[in-house]
């Protein structure tokens, strides 16, 4: 799944800030939130397979954590930023235009 | 670690000299309001028409928010930008990735703008770095991925 997908289920996301602040254990993150820990076991390992988290055992523990090369993330981030961009330029571009024509051709009002 | 760059072009009626500047010196008017990284709301988005000219944002204070720089200025087909906002949406100088607008006439008088934006690796090379000083997180950077899934739901 890519990682704008992984971040649309609000749990997840939830998971994922709390893990934006610090790292934390499975039963940290379920104590904190209102889904059960097989369920946050469940939401962690989407996010591993995004490339957002990743893991470190510590004892007997694993210690989740933002995955700092996720930057699979900061790439669709951009990606739909600059296709979201471009379209409001070509609008822009397309009515200045038209208005350039209007202006040469005397028919548009003189602003 | 190689990430493929973002590619996206889209089609414009205007021919390529009046594409570019349309891009070049109107991009306060077109740019998506809210997209932008400094305090407030933009009054202007400026790009100064030569190599190593400023890429800035400014607000109705005239406060100024850098983004980058101009590396190339070639109108009427090409423009080459550094973009240098960390994944934490922060300007540094250290930092850059390349976007190249270029301006291609097309069929019926038209122009194919096509932008590439490359060199994202380094957002993960700076991203370990902010990671080390932040204790694993990329905060700003979270809080407008958030809002943009959010609008994208």
């Amino acid at each position: 799944m890519e990682a704008l997908g992984a971040l649309g289920d609000p749990t997840r996301r939830a998971i994922f800030e709390r893990l934006a602040a610090r790292p934390a254990a499975v039963g940290e993150l379920a104590a904190g939130l209102p889904v059960s820990r097989p369920a946050v076991s469940q939401h962690l390992r989407v996010l591993k397979e995004a490339g957002l988290v990743n893991e470190t055992p510590e004892g007997t523990r694993r210690i989740y954590r933002l995955d700092p090369r996720g930057i699979a993330a900061m790439r669709d981030w951009l990606d739909a930023h600059w296709a979201g961009a471009l379209d409001a330029f070509k609008d822009f571009a397309d009515a200045q235009v038209e208005a350039d024509r209007a202006r040469t051709t005397g028919t548009g009002d003189d602003t | 670690m190689s990430i493929a760059p973002i590619v996206r072009t889209v089609e414009v009626k205007a021919p390529p000299a009046r594409a570019f500047e349309l891009f070049a010196t109107r991009m306060e008017d077109w740019w998506p309001r809210g997209r932008t990284v400094g305090k407030n709301p933009h009054a202007a988005i400026v790009i100064e028409p030569r190599p190593d000219g400023r890429w800035f944002e400014r607000d109705a204070e005239g406060e100024e928010t850098n983004w980058g720089k101009v590396l190339a200025w070639e109108p009427p087909s090409r423009l080459l930008l550094g973009w240098q906002l960390t994944s934490a949406w922060a300007y540094d100088p250290d930092f850059l990735t390349e976007v190249e607008l270029t301006f291609a006439p097309a069929e019926g008088g038209g122009t194919l703008v096509t932008l590439e934006h490359r060199d994202l690796e380094r957002f993960g090379a700076d991203a370990e770095r902010h990671a080390a000083s932040l204790g694993g997180g990329w905060p700003n950077f979270l809080a407008d991925f958030a809002r943009f899934a959010d609008s994208q739901s």
